[in-house]
């Protein structure tokens, strides 16, 4: 044993970001980002379930047979997610109907898929864990910026509680409606990615 | 003017390689070639220089714009005094309606001019290249497609988005593939929808008992003709954007475009075609009284005679080839005319038709391009696969 490999979670969240340098789970970073809270919940059932099916599929990846390795890794995503689900619908009811398909299309994920095939299938259960963690942490942090942004400008609210003060509305402030739309969430994408490769130029494609 | 050029000579080398402001280059040399054409040529090769360069064309294109904004400026005065006094007649009060309209746009272009060109300016300083010149243009025609009553604020923060996320990222001016004064307009037609359409926003501060509707909202909830007659929208007197309402005004504008050779006949000719055509097609098969309309009304009413001549055209983002500015040009009519007939949620489609057929101007220029090469192949086999100049 290695011991903790803290590389699998740090480099996640910058140099190998799931969002903005793999350019995977785009679509629910679009659909569910509208408001902080729902983002918040998706960002930690992501995380959730690729920690988890990391570790499943680590412990059994050498007995899958390579030819049905992706039925395989299906099965137990779709467990873990059918779980996160009723979590949901348990005990956060409201954003769970927010989500709606969202929690369920967790099993389509490209982050989820992605680390099951590229890291869990070779590598053992702690380090893929480690990097479960770690992917789901990167997709979250992207997740949070952008219910942030988009909640704070869109609705001019935080977590469902009012920031902006009425006296801006007075003077003539308004809410940006462009904000939820999900057209914006891509543009915001779009500009992390930019102002991200600006202070990193390695990523830069040559 | 020689006392500029002693003057520019005098502090120049401040602003070369080792002087006190390196950094400022650009923005020296953007106020150098302003004022005089550049003295510089190419070091190798033949060379001919215009002096019709990016800047003369971009004036031109200002002086064509400026019937439309010296008939929107008196309009907007004219609008706000007729909507208190329904009795008022065009020319009364003529410079009372100047001085409102002048007070109410002038913030405006001032807004849109000191936004855009900084951002510019910053840009081209932290990448150390020139200044562009397209923001001149795209300047005077984001005050153009507002209505009167928009908050300064918004006009700022779309043309802050207008440049920055429609023509820097994708490196300035010449690569950018949607218009930047149309996408500063969609930008608050899609963020503050309460500022940039209804009944209220038209008419600078508008008295309460007016109906304030365009002609097109009127059409929209199923009048059977606008309550503005053919020849008032022809002239420009009915509420509406400000420099969009009078044709008039605007193909005085489009005259002066196609004699100077800077705006494209063949797309603006197209805009119309492709209007008649669907508007026409709706008088054959529309069942409401809205697809009954003359299809020339639609030219008059709203911003399409705005959009075919000064956005539609904008070299940059539309098609390159000569057919694909038909095909681009037709299509942006149908398209325009199609969303104003048939889509409940958009009064207005010109707009949205320029935007669209901005993204698939590329498109439709490979298509072209290809057609042209499969042609001249096939004619090359046929010759027996000799050479035929």
């Amino acid at each position: 044993m290695a011991g903790f490999n803290f590389k699998l979670i740090k480099n996640p969240l910058s140099k190998e970001n799931p969002i903005t340098v793999q350019v995977l789970g785009i679509c629910s970073a679009l659909a569910v980002t509208a408001k902080l809270q729902p983002a918040f919940v998706m960002a930690l059932s992501v995380t959730v379930v690729v920690a988890l099916s990391n570790v499943i599929i680590s412990l059994l990846r050498n007995t899958i047979p390579p030819r049905i390795r992706i039925i395989v890794q299906l099965v137990v995503v779709s467990l873990l997610v059918i779980l996160v689900d009723q979590v949901l619908k348990a005990f956060v009811y409201d954003v769970s109907k927010q989500l709606s398909v969202f929690v369920g299309l967790i099993i389509t994920n490209c982050i989820v898929m992605g680390r099951l095939e590229a890291f869990a299938m070779s590598n053992k259960p702690l380090d893929s864990f480690l990097d479960g963690i770690g992917n789901g942490l990167g997709y979250a942090i992207i997740l949070i910026t952008l219910g942030v942004v988009r909640e704070l400008f869109g609705s001019g609210s935080l977590w469902g509680y009012q920031i902006i003060p009425d006296s801006f509305y007075e003077m003539g402030y308004q809410n940006n409606s462009l904000m939820i739309m999900p057209p914006m969430a891509l543009i915001l994408v779009g500009i992390i990615i930019w102002v991200h490769r600006a202070r990193n130029k390695d990523l830069c494609e040559k | 003017m020689k006392f500029v050029r002693d003057f520019l000579d005098k502090i120049k080398p401040n602003f070369e390689k080792g002087g006190k402001f390196p950094w400022l280059h650009s923005t020296f040399d953007a106020f150098e070639t302003f004022a005089f054409v550049p003295k510089t040529t190419t070091t190798s090769g033949a060379h001919f220089r215009d002096a019709m360069d990016m800047k003369r064309t971009m004036t031109m294109v200002i002086l064509a714009l400026m019937p439309a904004l010296l008939f929107g400026t008196y309009n907007i005065g004219f609008q706000h005094f007729h909507s208190i006094n329904p009795e008022l007649s065009f020319f009364e009060g003529f410079w009372d309606n100047l001085l409102y309209g002048a007070i109410k746009i002038l913030p405006i272009i001032v807004i849109s001019y000191v936004v855009g060109l900084s951002i510019e300016f910053g840009f081209a300083q932290w990448r150390k290249h020139d200044v562009n010149e397209g923001f001149l243009v795209t300047g005077m025609l984001i005050p153009l497609v507002m209505p009167p009553d928009v908050p300064l604020w918004q006009v700022a923060l779309a043309t802050a988005f207008a440049v920055v996320i429609g023509k820097e990222v994708f490196g300035g001016t010449g690569m950018n593939f949607l218009n930047p004064a149309l996408l500063a307009r969609a930008f608050l037609f899609f963020a503050f929808p309460s500022s940039m359409s209804g009944d209220n926003v038209w008419i600078a501060e508008k008295a309460d008992a007016f109906s304030g509707a365009t002609p097109l909202a009127e059409m929209m909830i199923g009048a059977n003709l606008p309550s503005t007659s053919f020849w008032d929208m022809l002239l420009g007197i009915m509420p509406g954007s400000i420099g969009e309402t009078s044709s008039i005004a605007i193909l005085l504008g489009a005259a002066f475009l196609l004699i100077t050779g800077i705006g494209s006949w063949r797309i603006m000719l197209s805009v119309f075609m492709g209007g008649a055509l669907m508007g026409l097609t709706f008088n054959l098969f529309g069942s409401n009284p809205y697809t009954q309309i003359p299809f020339y009304y639609h030219y008059v009413m709203g911003g399409f005679m705005f959009g075919a001549v000064f956005m539609a055209t904008d070299p940059v983002t539309a098609a390159q080839t000569n057919k694909g500015k038909w095909i681009y040009g037709i299509l942006i009519g149908v398209m325009a005319v199609l969303i104003r007939v048939v889509n409940p949620a958009y009064p207005e489609g010109m707009m949205l038709a320029i935007l669209l057929l901005n993204v698939f101007a590329p498109l439709i220029d490979y298509y072209v391009v290809d057609a042209n090469i499969r042609k001249r192949m096939k004619r090359w086999k046929i010759k027996g696969g000799q050479n035929v100049q």
